[in-house]
């Protein structure tokens, strides 16, 4: 497995080298990563080249890595905020590639590769709902997830677990209503990170 | 010349058919579907954002509740993350079992798919069928973890406890004397793997009952055949996999083809089918049944075989014995480390998937040292099939909406997440 995913690196950095800033192979997992600007090209050649054959796009979805590593020693990680990760599949080579682009802090956008693989129709909608991620040539980049009129994007990592507003059902005006949230957050476990040697000896 | 325009209409979220809680605007030319908008979400309960801010372990739970159809399957694509992530291995025996219940959860799933399906498009006979079946698995089910659906029976490293050596069984009440009680626990004498052995002896006669009532049935032909035919390449653009994928002929199992667990050493055939309609996806899964009973009988004579731990001997993941830990000081730091403060998983980051009986299901996990993960992403089969709803409908009846609803095999914990 780790030979063919090898190759496919190798091929990937001949045909695509200059869209692609970095190649790591861990856990029998191959990833690129990606220059924000060439997702679209990339991903046709993924899909169109027979030496790819990537006919399937199984998962995008959004990761915000604003607070990464910042309970370990190294403290928290440089780098973009954002960032979109792709995963696709070949059925006719049986292999898997997942793809990264990392995005601008303030407004993260990317080409959208709904004209490449349809199933990334919902896939999009939904990391633009929950991240904030805006799919350029989406043609209906809609909330999909969150209420009707929701505010905010939920998965960010300032966003707070127990969200800004609740919901009830208010007798005099006979309707449900938002108001802001009563309950208070909390931790139960702390996030905490262990050196590999924790307590080994 | 009177102008005619189309209707827009809404269905559900709150209708029988609509499997949950769906919510479809469709823009209708008498009653034939021009365009559908699906809402959904109306079930999401950020399950993904709640996975970060507890302990690995401690998020079992939440993956049964996504396909609440398919309980031991999500959790198996989510164990299996948390242990390709620590590079541990569960013994061969807990992967038996997790390939048994598995199996058991796909006829689980196929059987309710088949039930309400079926009663969807009219058929109330075997809905009723399908649920006696059910019963006798959700038996299974409450015999190795207690809980009759929510087991969260898979743990990293293995699973929570080894097979019982006996089944509950049946008491006399005011409705059931000794004569019937005898009768209930007749097949309740012996072992879970007895109860199961004996269970998979009379599916193959059930899976004929349901046929007899519906492969030629005319009615069901009749709703079925022709309608929703997505073909080979759509159905990979559109991002189908499991039984939606291989309805349309393409051969594609990740129990074949990127095999986890025990696949690799039982004996199964995947089905494939032609058309690409609603008829052939229900004859894929209905043969698909056929095989997971296959499956079943072989991890049983397995486990009847071969006795041996279910768990990793590794205390910095699995518990240690209650019995261990009255006594050893160490075994009490242990249990008292994990259960407080979990455990830390290596910095990096992995896609985990396996076929549950919707299709793929993936857990894509990002870890940064800490004892939570720092991203999860699930990746449901049912996001991407209704994402098609609107292609596969178009240009049919109201009522084929129903029949295609039904052969997504949507549910809406794991749409919505």
């Amino acid at each position: 497995m780790t030979e063919a995913l090898q190759a496919v690196a190798a091929q990937a950095a001949d045909k695509l080298g200059a869209s692609i800033t970095a190649v790591t192979l861990s856990r029998g997992e191959l990833t690129l990563e990606i220059k924000r600007e060439d997702i679209a090209k990339v991903c046709r050649v993924l899909r169109d080249d027979p030496v790819f054959g990537f006919e399937q796009l199984i998962d995008v979805c959004g990761v915000d890595y604003s607070t990464y590593g910042t309970e370990s020693d190294d403290g928290a990680r440089a780098g973009s905020r954002f960032a979109a990760i792709y995963h696709l599949l070949s059925i006719k080579h049986n292999r898997r590639l997942r793809l990264r682009a990392y995005l601008d802090d303030e407004m993260p956008r990317i080409d959208s590769v709904y004209e490449i693989w349809a199933s990334a129709n919902w896939f999009e909608r939904e990391a633009f709902d929950l991240f904030g991620i805006i799919f350029e040539g989406h043609p209906d980049l809609r909330r999909i997830l969150t209420d009707y009129g929701f505010i905010g994007h939920p998965f960010r990592k300032d966003f707070p677990l127990i969200g800004h507003v609740e919901m009830r059902y208010d007798e005099s005006k006979r309707r449900v209503v938002y108001q802001p949230v009563t309950i208070e957050p909390r931790v139960q476990v702390p996030r905490v990170v262990r050196d590999e040697g924790f307590a080994r000896d | 010349m009177t102008e005619i325009r189309n209707y827009t209409m809404n269905f559900g979220p709150q209708h029988p058919a609509a499997h949950g809680v769906l919510r479809l605007v469709m823009e209708l030319d008498g009653e034939v579907i021009q365009r559908i908008d699906p809402h959904i979400g109306l079930l999401h309960r950020a399950t993904e954002k709640l996975a970060e801010s507890k302990p690995y372990n401690q998020s079992i739970g939440y993956m049964d509740r996504l396909d609440y159809v398919s309980m031991m399957c999500n959790e198996h694509a989510y164990v299996r993350a948390i242990e390709r992530l620590a590079g541990i291995e569960a013994p061969i025996r807990a992967q038996y079992i997790r390939t048994m219940f598995d199996e058991i959860t796909r006829v689980l799933n196929h059987l309710l798919w088949l039930g309400t399906h079926a009663l969807d498009i009219g058929a109330m006979t075997v809905f009723l069928y399908c649920f006696r079946e059910r019963e006798d698995l959700f038996d299974c089910y409450e015999a190795v973890s207690g809980a009759r659906m929510h087991a969260t029976y898979y743990r990293p490293g293995g699973v929570y406890r080894d097979l019982p050596d006996s089944m509950p069984k049946y008491q006399p009440s005011k409705w059931h004397d000794q004569k019937d009680v005898a009768r209930l626990n007749s097949n309740r004498e012996g072992s879970l793997l007895d109860f199961i052995w004996d269970f998979t002896e009379r599916f193959p006669g059930y899976v004929d009952e349901y046929e007899t009532l519906l492969t030629d049935n005319r009615i069901w032909k009749q709703r079925t055949v022709g309608i929703g035919v997505v073909s080979p390449e759509r159905a990979l653009a559109l991002g189908f996999t499991g039984a939606m994928l291989r309805g349309s002929g393409v051969e594609w199992d990740l129990r074949k083809k990127q095999p986890y667990a025990m696949y690799d050493r039982v004996d199964f055939d995947i089905p494939v089918g032609l058309n690409g309609d609603c008829y052939d996806r229900y004859l894929v899964r209905i043969e698909e049944m056929r095989q997971s009973n296959r499956i079943i009988r072989q991890c049983v004579e397995w486990l009847r075989r071969n006795a041996g731990p279910v768990m990793v001997d590794n205390r910095k993941i699995a518990p240690p014995r209650r019995e261990e830990m009255k006594a050893d000081m160490e075994s009490l730091i242990h249990h008292f480390k994990l259960f407080t403060e979990g455990y830390c998983l290596p910095a990096g980051e992995v896609y985990a998937a396996v076929e549950a009986p919707k299709g793929e299901f993936g857990i894509y996990m990002v870890s940064d040292g800490a004892n939570k993960p720092y991203r999860v992403k699930i990746r449901a089969p049912g996001f991407a099939h209704l994402s098609s709803l609107d292609e596969m409908c178009r240009g049919h009846m109201i009522a084929d909406l129903v029949a295609v609803i039904g052969t997504q095999d949507i549910v809406f914990g794991e749409v919505d997440r």
